[in-house]
């Protein structure tokens, strides 16, 4: 017989699950495993059993050469008990390790089911103080067991697995300009952006920023070009009359951000362009903006800034940042 | 120091859903209540303190990916606001102090 360990073919289950940036670091991933994940999934089903019968040196024999803990007892097709070292050691101290294994045996089974999510287990485990739990199908029959140890590689291959597809996706997305064969390849986003829409304030420039590190880009580069679309982005929702446009152009060698609006315009844009200086309400500045720091933030972010203003007509600008050489995969790349 | 300490050092209100506070260690603070200084000083992983509870502090958090926001002198963020922050994985946190008293007591725990 095999000894108790979780099987291989774990990694056969096919399960589809995009991984964000975030989720990655978040505890609250492994919640969500032990929820969807069931326990015939990360249980080992190769288990070894004795019958209730034999002496329990030999289910110490058993144990030692296996290299596991616990086992449980099969009258023929019936589970009727589960023996562990701990039961062993009682024996061993009435000196009665002779004795059949059903004189020291546990046989008020405690049990889980093969379709239960993990969490049952692991709630198992902690109200019973429980080392190991027989798995059972509909039928009562034994298919498996369960160790706190296969619960924990369980959720680390499924956490593993998760980030592979996600790994795969970004890998599939960046190779998007390598893939595509033209003179000039540029991906273009549009977000329209509305005047004193302050409820959705960022979520334009927090889709570049995610489009921009599925695409490849480095944090580095993604936090660079969101703070730059951020700060355009709520000088539309702030500044303009009727808001405006939004636009991201990425190409293997650059990153334009651009917006363009119908006005007011700007009348003085060496003004603008001062730190600390700022035409907003007092009621934006309450909130916080109105800072006078936008423009000063997005050119300490962006490598070339252009402002083209006409007072009562509109402005735009528009902001260029250069693409470290390979970091989005362009045609000139390794491969 | 994870962010559990802060959180019973502190005593401030967790507003976000629950989460593993104590897996989360963060370096650093930032406190301002201008936007764009936000944008420009706070680093990744930072405490933001602040006293600004609406809407847009989530993108900020959000954007800088900050570990927790501090939200102090009892300024309460709306319902949208707390389920947007719990939308995109931002942490907030409150208290009766002033952004001041804050700083000086996350400062004397070492969080510099």
């Amino acid at each position: 017989m095999d000894p108790i360990r979780p099987p291989t073919e774990q990694e056969k289950f096919g399960r589809h699950r995009p991984l964000t940036d975030r989720d990655a670091h978040e505890i609250n991933r492994v919640e969500e495993l032990s929820y969807d994940l069931k326990i015939h999934e990360v249980m080992a089903s190769n288990v070894i059993t004795t019958p209730p019968n034999v002496p329990i040196s030999e289910v110490l024999e058993l144990l030692r050469i296996n290299r596991i803990s616990g086992v449980p007892v099969m009258d023929g097709e019936t589970l009727v008990g589960i023996i562990s070292l701990e039961d062993i050691v009682r024996a061993l101290q009435n000196n009665e390790l002779e004795k059949p294994v059903h004189r020291y045996m546990t046989s008020d089974l405690v049990t889980v089911h093969t379709h239960d999510s993990i969490v049952e287990a692991i709630r198992t485990f902690t109200e019973q103080g429980l080392g190991r739990l027989p798995v059972v199908d509909e039928n009562n029959k034994l298919k498996g067991i369960i160790t706190k140890g296969d619960i924990t590689r369980g959720i680390l291959l499924a956490v593993q697995r998760d980030y592979k597809e996600e790994e795969v996706r970004r890998y599939r997305v960046s190779h998007l300009f390598e893939d595509i064969i033209s003179d000039r390849t540029t991906l273009v986003l549009r977000y329209n952006i509305k005047a004193g829409d302050f409820n959705h304030g960022g979520n334009a420039s927090g889709n570049i920023k995610r489009a921009l590190l599925r695409l490849g880009a480095d944090s580095q580069l993604a936090r660079r070009c969101g703070i730059a679309a951020y700060e355009a982005e709520m000088n539309l929702i702030i500044h303009t009359n009727d808001g405006g446009i939004l636009k991201l152009e990425v190409e293997p060698h650059k990153i334009t951000i651009s917006t363009a609006d119908n006005g007011p315009g700007i009348e003085d844009i060496q003004k603008v362009l001062q730190p600390g200086y700022s035409t907003a309400t007092e009621k934006v500045r309450e909130m916080g903006f109105g800072a006078g720091m936008g423009l000063v933030n997005i050119q300490k972010c962006v490598d070339t800034m252009e402002i083209d203003s006409t007072l009562g007509k509109g402005t735009k600008l528009t902001m260029y940042i250069a693409v470290p050489a390979e970091t989005l995969n362009s045609n000139k790349g390794t491969s | 120091m994870n962010l559990q300490t802060m959180i019973d050092k502190l005593q401030l209100s967790v507003l976000t859903e629950p989460r593993e506070f104590s897996s989360i260690t963060p370096r650093g603070g930032y406190t301002s209540d201008l936007l764009s200084c936000v944008m420009a000083g706070a680093k990744n992983n930072n405490i933001w303190v602040t006293l600004q509870a609406h809407m847009n502090i989530v993108a900020v958090a959000a954007m800088l990916e900050v570990a927790a926001v501090i939200i102090t002198e009892n300024a309460q963020p709306d319902e949208a606001t707390i389920a947007k922050a719990n939308e995109q994985g931002v942490i907030l946190l409150s208290t009766p102090q002033a952004s001041y008293e804050v700083c000086g007591t996350l400062w004397d725990m070492n969080l510099r």
